[in-house]
């Protein structure tokens, strides 16, 4: 790996990755994490810092295909690999089907765990496009969401991988018909 | 957060690694997934002045069987690769389903089974299940090569026998008999969790006679442990439900837990003797290796 030492003595490295399609290359310190080398250096601020140990996901990027928790890679851990951040899944200006999926199903509430799910819900699908439901909570369980309670993530997982919403949940219950107002008696099925 | 400085080499050859290690000692420390030792670095609990990255070594990242000795697991091999390898599914899938338990998908592609051992934490998922299937390991230093059993390679919390110059190269578990092997964990929630308490067992049995039988703890000692009281219970008799209790009690007897923010030593004690049953029986009559 390619060094240079600066008149201070400070020792940078030439690093070489493809990030969202785009061949980049930087020269940075051995102790640059990747998560702060794409939000300072690139300005992909998609990717979230929460707890930066690795728990909470929001950092999540795909690096050679793979979700992982880009605080703690270095950044020349990853040379020569192709990262894709959040923002990388919008081409020609369309959103991603994960993407639409998440806003249809009002699965964003502060916003800040869904570049993480997204990811990671997209690197999923990308490899099992028909997902259980027991698949899509263990794909997500290292994207961790304070807002939503994961319900309406969930469906919107489901909706990308074009399942039909249905009226018998995870949680056992029904979900109710509705009464509409002003027509006595008649319930209104959550469509199936 | 921010690391403080440090310098980086990643050389090509394990031998580079080696002399590397030696001539920083101590201030030079391993690198391979990275998901322990970037945490340890930001609580500020390690201070290297050189990282030295085995990221180059691509032979030490794979899994294969070799005829005559068993299945060995390259130390770079991530989490996922074990939880996913068609060998291991075909041969040892508990190793498959331990690897599984860890954390999440993130950590679990990035973190390797050489730096599961190395860190040697008491609650690491992947030490007990290859204890109980007769695992070695092998470590490569600048005076060449040393494999031992698995269970003599820790020695304290964050302590092994792992000297300043040695990196771990593979695991081995060697083909032996063995008809069910399985690894429990006990975590407070299902994914992102360490082990409050974790049991492996694999058992060779002959119709219902348990031939030979290696149970080994996690998480409620400093090292993983081999519960062998527990073990001699069952050797070469036929087993009941009243034999997997007396193992039980005897493994939680054996054991030494700590009380913590996860359970106290009281309920860890006593899981360790409900999880000891669980495990048993599932190898037992399960007979999935």
């Amino acid at each position: 790996m390619q060094a240079i030492v600066d008149q201070e003595g400070v020792r940078r490295y030439l690093v070489s990755l493809t990030i969202n399609g785009d061949p980049q290359t930087a020269m940075v310190k051995a102790n640059t994490v990747l998560v702060n080398l794409l939000r300072e250096e690139y300005d992909l601020t998609g990717t979230k810092k929460g707890c930066e140990l690795g728990d909470c996901g929001s950092c999540t990027i795909l690096l050679d295909g793979r979700p992982v928790n880009s605080c703690l890679v270095l950044a020349l851990e990853a040379d020569g690999s192709e990262i894709v951040t959040v923002e990388g899944l919008t081409e020609r200006g369309e959103l991603d089907r994960v993407q639409q999926a998440f806003l249809d199903k009002a699965a964003v509430q502060c916003g800040y765990c869904t570049p993480g799910m997204i990811l990671s819900a997209k690197a999923l699908l990308d490899r099992n496009p028909d997902p259980t439901e027991e698949e899509i909570r263990e794909a997500i369980a290292g994207n961790l969401c304070r807002c939503t309670g994961y319900v309406n993530i969930v469906r919107a997982i489901k909706a990308a991988a074009g399942q039909e919403a249905s009226t018998q949940e995870s949680t056992g219950r029904e979900t109710s018909g509705r009464e509409t107002s002003g027509e006595k008696g008649k319930k209104e099925q959550v469509a199936s | 957060m921010y690391l403080p400085d440090f310098d980086y080499l990643a050389p090509d050859s394990l031998q580079d690694v080696c002399n590397l290690l030696a001539e920083h000692a101590p201030d030079a420390l391993v690198l391979s997934g990275g998901t322990d030792l970037m945490v340890s670095m930001k609580h500020g609990l390690v201070e290297p002045k050189i990282l030295v990255s085995l990221r180059n070594l691509e032979e030490l990242r794979n899994i294969r069987h070799e005829p005559g000795t068993g299945v060995v697991i390259g130390a770079r091999t991530t989490h996922n690769e074990i939880m996913n390898s068609p060998i291991l599914h075909e041969r040892y899938l508990s190793v498959s389903e331990a690897a599984h338990s860890m954390a999440a998908t993130q950590v679990r592609n990035t973190g390797t089974i050489g730096g599961n051992i190395a860190n040697a934490i008491p609650s690491a998922d992947l030490p007990p299940i290859l204890i109980s299937l007769g695992a070695t390991v092998t470590l490569h230093g600048c005076e060449g090569e040393r494999t031992l059993p698995l269970e003599g390679f820790f020695t304290g919390p964050r302590k092994s026998v792992l000297k300043q110059d040695e990196v771990i190269t593979h695991v081995t578990i060697p083909d032996h008999p063995v008809t069910g092997s399985t690894y429990l964990k006990f975590g407070l929630r299902r994914a992102g969790a360490l082990a409050v308490v974790g049991v492996a067992a694999a058992v060779n049995m002959e119709g219902n006679t348990v031939r030979d039988c290696r149970i080994a703890l996690g998480a409620v000692a400093p090292v993983p442990l081999r519960a062998r009281e527990a073990e001699a219970v069952l050797k070469d008799k036929e087993w009941t439900e009243e034999l997997l209790e007396e193992a039980g009690q005897k493994a939680a007897a054996e054991s030494s837990p700590i009380s913590d923010i996860r359970g106290s030593q009281e309920y860890r004690r006593d899981m360790v003797r409900i999880f000891t049953r669980r495990a048993l029986r599932k190898a037992i009559t399960e007979g999935h290796v």
